[in-house]
């Protein structure tokens, strides 16, 4: 199943590192990883969206506690989370193609942030789902790039992660 | 007044009380070594190979309840000591390894004996450093310790380039360093407890299993007080024997690939299983799909909580630290009325005798050439039981293991994790720094033994009386037996076809050596090399080259599967 994990560690050089190895070293699958500092800037926040079975999400909890670096772990699947991640997707706009990108872009509220006569920029934010039913919904072919961040997370409410 | 970072750190380890230092020196850390030239408290022990200083470490850590200390130089010096650190680690052993490193502005410039040490240890270190500005070495130093010693210990890497041993700073020891991020639970959950309690008195075919967790949560005292409150049977792991007296009668013996039919029979079919400090690793309970076609309850205290749940399911989970439990076990069963089930423990005891009667280590007495189990069985005979017995890896090991009966902690010393061969030897001269008044076997094999014969230099240097029984049988014992039973008898680059004359080796290195080739030798050969207080004897024993380790429990099979004699 898939899982999305919340981790706060000591915003420090090799901390991301020790994260990433440990899941090449014990075989768990990293979907996606982001991490940035938090308004605090001595912390991190990491957001990892891995799968497996409970056994293995509950090992990779544990293990992630263990490393001397992380502060605290949450699956935040384990309740009521809001997941957003951001992409850039550069598309060829030409002919016919330019105003079906832009109705296309508008109807998932995207945003057209570069221009040129042959392409357009689109930034698209949502949960991943969105992003992937969007790159679907245009011609595939009209795909020049795309960048995504991978899912940051947050937990509803008052399921509040910090030190 | 200002101190340079070379002498802050050679103050960091007086203030930790570091009786010795295990090390080799090079270009970056030579600031170090100069600062150790100019004091007397920590003695240095110059090995013959980085490996040596980190397994001479570990030995050292292994034997008392201290952290051992390394001190290696940058890039090769890291590279040859990665087998000691990942040794250390696989066995939770706590060890402080200072590192030399390039000055900081050459760091990433591939400069001579450059290597990224942070990088390279970091799979198998509990945690490590690298220090970058010399304000900051005692406090790394501190937390170095602190994360060593505590919770599941475990090696910590301190990695200090060459620039920053120079630069000069005010020193003070800090007493505590606060980290938010590491709190190692000691005290187990009561709720957790009070559960363990009743599942133990409700118990029909009880059986208690200990590992390296009692050993170095120094808890054997404790273990051995609830073995005989509850009068339950007693199995140790590998790296948990010396936790209970092997020669109480509760003592069914080690469990697991080697363990006795007994330990490993009771393990399969006990109802209520109570697992302290031991992790369920595959040498221990085989196939977990075998493990799980019996039904139990199982109790699992540990002071990592991922060692829970990792490879079986458990149904009880307290985590903490093992003294801590057991003497609230102890306690609380002290307190309480009730006893565990007498006629159900009578018949359990019954069936486990039976078992017992199997006599699954039995071996020929009668053999004319020399046996590898006689050998132990004398060394065990003559040494009282009393010797600190380290081992090399591989059948010699396992012999050990089943016939050195083990009645304290931390007299065996052996890598059980990572199956190191060469470790005997330095293992021996750390624990004989350690007690030097003591009896020190080393149990090796021809082949692991030459994996760090060097070190037979550093015993001379420091005159380190080490007894080595060397059970010589010219194969890699254990690879020829696996070979011999799985695949089709063809001993593929397992025989040593040019071996050295290890008498004259061991002499020229300036110590006794002894080659023993009839059983009738063996025991005075022992009593005359343990009669030699002062000198290292190597004794050479030519032993059957086709004799295998029984019983054995073969990969991917279940516990009560063993192949026995």
């Amino acid at each position: 199943m898939r899982h999305i994990i919340s981790i706060l560690l000591e915003n420090e050089a090799g901390a991301l590192s020790r994260v990433a190895g440990l899941f090449s070293a014990r075989g768990y699958n990293i979907e996606s990883l982001a991490v940035a500092p938090t308004e605090d800037a001595t912390l991190s926040r990491m957001t990892i969206v891995t799968n497996g079975s409970d056994e293995v999400i509950e090992q990779i909890t544990k293990q992630l506690n263990k490393l001397i670096d992380v502060i605290k772990v949450v699956d935040l699947s384990e309740g009521e989370h809001i997941e957003r991640e951001l992409m850039l997707v550069k598309v060829r706009a030409v002919g016919k193609d330019r105003e079906e990108m832009k109705r296309m872009t508008d109807i998932f509220r995207g945003r057209i942030i570069d221009v040129t006569d042959r392409d357009y920029t689109i930034e698209l934010t949502g949960p991943g789902s969105k992003l992937d039913a969007f790159l679907k919904a245009i011609d595939r072919a009209a795909i020049l790039e795309t960048v995504r961040t991978g899912a940051s997370g947050i937990g509803r409410g008052d399921r509040i992660l910090k030190v | 007044m200002q101190l340079t970072g070379a002498e802050i750190v050679v103050r960091c380890l007086q203030e930790e009380g570091v009786e010795y230092l295990f090390g080799y020196p090079g270009g970056a850390v030579l600031f170090l070594y100069d600062e150790l030239f100019k004091q007397n408290k920590v003695k240095h022990i110059l090995v013959r190979h980085e490996q040596g200083a980190v397994h001479a470490a570990d030995g050292y850590a292994r034997s008392t309840d201290k952290v051992g200390v390394a001190l290696v130089t940058s890039g090769p010096g890291v590279t040859n000591a990665v087998t000691g650190i990942a040794t250390a680690y696989m066995d939770s052993i706590p060890l402080v390894i200072i590192t030399g490193q390039v000055p900081t502005h050459a760091i990433g410039q591939d400069a001579f004996q450059e290597c990224d040490t942070v990088g390279i240890t970091r799979p198998c270190v509990k945690h490590n450093f690298l220090v970058k500005d010399v304000k900051d070495i005692a406090s790394t130093i501190k937390k170095a310790f602190y994360i060593a010693a505590t919770g599941r210990p475990g090696p910590v890497v301190v990695d200090i380039p060459k620039d920053i041993t120079a630069h000069k700073t005010e020193f003070s020891y800090p007493d505590q360093v606060p980290m938010r991020s590491y709190n190692p639970v000691v005290k187990g959950h009561p709720g957790q407890i009070k559960k363990a309690i009743q599942v133990l008195l409700s118990a029909k075919r009880p059986m208690i299993y200990t590992g390296g967790g009692v050993i170095l949560g120094d808890a054997s005292q404790q273990l051995t007080q609830l073995v005989r409150l509850l009068d339950f049977p007693c199995t140790n792991t590998l790296m948990g024997l010396g936790g209970y007296p092997a020669t109480d009668p509760k003592f069914v013996g080690m469990l697991g690939m080697h363990g006795t039919y007994e330990a490993n029979m009771a393990m399969q079919h006990c109802d209520v299983l109570l697992a302290i400090g031991a992790r369920f690793d595959d040498r221990v309970i085989g196939n977990p799909k075998h493990f799980f076609q019996e039904q139990r309850t199982i109790i699992h205290v540990d002071i990592d909580p991922s060692s829970i749940s990792k490879r079986v399911r458990v149904d009880i989970p307290v985590v903490g630290s093992v003294r801590d439990v057991l003497q609230e076990l102890i306690k609380q069963l002290q307190a309480g009325k009730e006893k565990p089930d007498q006629a159900a423990l009578k018949n359990w005891w019954a069936q486990i005798q039976q078992w017992r009667g199997r006599d699954c280590l039995k071996y020929d007495r009668s053999s004319a050439i020399i046996k590898p189990q006689f050998v132990i069985e004398k060394l065990y005979a003559i040494t009282k039981g009393d010797a600190f017995v380290t081992s090399d890896v591989g059948q010699h090991q396992m012999w050990a293991a089943q016939f050195y009966k083990f009645d304290k902690p931390r007299r065996w010393i052996n890598s059980g994790g990572l199956g190191t061969m060469g470790v005997g030897l330095p293992y021996a001269m750390g624990v004989q720094l350690a007690h030097p008044k003591a009896a020190v076997a080393c149990v090796t094999g021809e082949a692991s033994i030459q994996m760090c014969i060097q070190e037979l230099s550093t015993c001379k240097q420091y005159r380190l009386p080490i007894k080595v029984v060397s059970l010589n049988n010219k194969y890699m014992g254990m690879v020829r037996q696996w070979q011999e039973f799985f695949h089709g008898n063809r001993y593929a680059e397992s025989y040593m076809d040019a071996l050295p004359d290890f008498v004259k080796l061991a002499e020229s290195y300036g110590h006794v050596g002894m080659r023993i080739e009839k059983p009738a030798d063996v025991e005075p050969a022992l009593k005359e090399a343990f009669a030699r207080k002062k000198d290292l004897v190597f004794m050479d024993f030519v032993t059957d080259q086709t004799e295998n380790v029984f019983p054995m429990v073969p990969g991917g099979k279940g516990l009560s599967e063993m192949i026995l004699v």
